[in-house]
């Protein structure tokens, strides 16, 4: 029951090992030759101006949060289309049910203009 | 239970070896296939045809000078390429890349992991991938960074609901989200591609737009965001997230042979033949893409994903669901 997760923690594991060993041996094998302006944040030679952790634009947020609610849609739409052979017509309906009424909330989005990028 | 630990030992690391090097010579076929299509070479120099090349790429990036810039969040700025590369690299978990072949009188099942849930395993540990690219953008302190890291969140996270939604078709077809499953339900040349090939159509277009490939390129647009979210990084760290994109490219291809392309069922050949034939086909359409396609806007392509992609893929599960249950 559990064998295929051992299998997975293994592998994670690898990958983790492997990304960490390498980082550190061009750490280790590397110059290292600090200056000040190498340090600086690279915007094609012209001297940064302002701070870059400001303030973001709204967009991210209500795109972030779009993805939340469409994603579990997705996610519990999962389990019942394995199962769809074994449901009838019956289960057919309610996840239509289901599906028309998150539609409706993306059409509702949709004209407040929440996907709208000017 | 030794035999079942070794096995997966053996198995794991070598398919991990093996993954590896074809994640390193991607790198090569993508710039020799797109040096031909734009009527060049591409890489000729290091060994014959430049079949040496990934290897001194990631030579010299193991030596280079590792720069991590004065005002970046230090910590998140290491991890970012770690978490990319080591989530991409833990997706082939679950991929059938073969059937069974039989070794010292023992059946060995050519799948890391034979999961239950291995469809929702993929798309789990595709989400954590693009936390290594927000976070590379956001910690480098770089307004091309941010810029590159915010687009590229917010353009995966888009395209990840009408990617999983395109493969709802397939899971109703097969009963599953067991892989091996769905492979063996393809059996006898019902590959799910002939009952679901709209679905297959979207899945394509959202792969490209996953795994940031052109037409979909939008985070490291070169020629307004210089590099995107890794335009900081430098020597190992940069090639990590090389390594993972195109470890989440190959992926995205397998996944594609197996949902939808009968993974590795074929005649004459044998099984881990056909996937690799299949997946490196796919692969390969993925690099036409790139010498073919112009980049779009990135306002148009967030509008592909939701006002386009998003109905059309649930519609189809509707068609799909309609059909089935009158074809009962």
């Amino acid at each position: 029951m559990l064998r295929p997760y051992f299998a997975i923690m293994f592998l994670m594991l690898i990958s983790i090992l492997f990304a960490v060993v390498t980082v550190a041996l061009s750490h280790l094998l590397g110059p290292k030759k600090t200056t000040k302006v190498k340090s600086d944040p690279y915007e094609c030679g012209v001297t940064t101006i302002g701070p870059t952790w400001e303030r973001i634009p709204i967009k991210f947020y209500i795109i972030a949060m779009l993805f939340l609610v469409f994603d579990v849609e997705a996610v519990f739409i999962y389990p019942w289309a394995v199962i769809f052979k074994r449901l009838s017509l019956f289960g057919f309906i309610e996840m239509m049910i289901f599906i028309i009424v998150l539609f409706l909330g993306l059409i509702y989005v949709w004209k407040k203009g929440a996907l709208k990028w000017e | 239970m030794l035999f079942f630990v070794v096995e997966t030992v053996i198995k794991t690391i070598v398919v991990f070896g093996v993954f590896l090097l074809f994640c390193a010579y991607l790198t090569l076929a993508e710039r020799k296939i797109l040096g031909h299509i734009q009527v060049r070479i591409g890489p000729n120099r290091v060994g014959p045809w430049g079949l040496l090349q990934p290897i001194a790429d990631g030579l010299k990036a193991l030596f280079k000078e590792e720069v991590v810039p004065e005002r970046s969040d230090k910590v998140l700025f290491i991890i970012a390429p770690m978490i990319s590369v080591s989530m991409a690299l833990c997706l082939m978990a679950v991929i059938p890349f073969g059937d069974h072949i039989t070794l010292f009188g023992k059946k060995i099942n050519l799948v890391i992991a034979n999961s239950e849930i291995g469809l929702l395993y993929l798309f789990a540990f595709a989400s954590l991938a693009d936390y290594g690219v927000v976070i590379g953008g956001w910690s480098s302190y770089n307004k091309y960074g941010l810029l590159g890291g915010l687009r590229a969140a917010a353009q995966m996270i888009s395209y990840e609901i009408a990617l999983g939604l395109s493969c709802v078709g397939v899971i109703m077809i097969s009963g599953s989200l067991n892989l091996v499953d769905i492979v063996k339900a393809q059996a006898g040349g019902h590959w799910n591609v002939i009952y679901q090939p709209i679905a297959f159509i979207f899945y394509i277009i959202c792969a490209l737009a996953e795994i940031n490939r052109t037409p979909f390129d939008m985070p490291e647009a070169e020629s307004e965001l210089a590099c995107g979210y890794n335009i900081e990084y430098s020597s190992m760290k940069f090639s990590l997230f090389f390594i993972g994109e195109y470890a989440h490219l190959m992926i995205v291809a397998a996944v594609a042979t197996t949902l939808f392309l009968g993974g590795w069922h074929g005649p004459y050949l044998p099984s881990v033949v056909w996937f690799l034939i299949k997946t490196f086909l796919i692969v390969f359409f993925f690099m036409w893409q790139r010498g073919t396609f112009p980049r779009l806007r990135y306002d148009r392509i967030m509008m592909l994903g939701w006002k386009v992609l998003l109905p059309l893929t649930l519609a189809n599960i509707f068609v799909t669901g309609l059909v089935m249950v009158l074809a009962r």
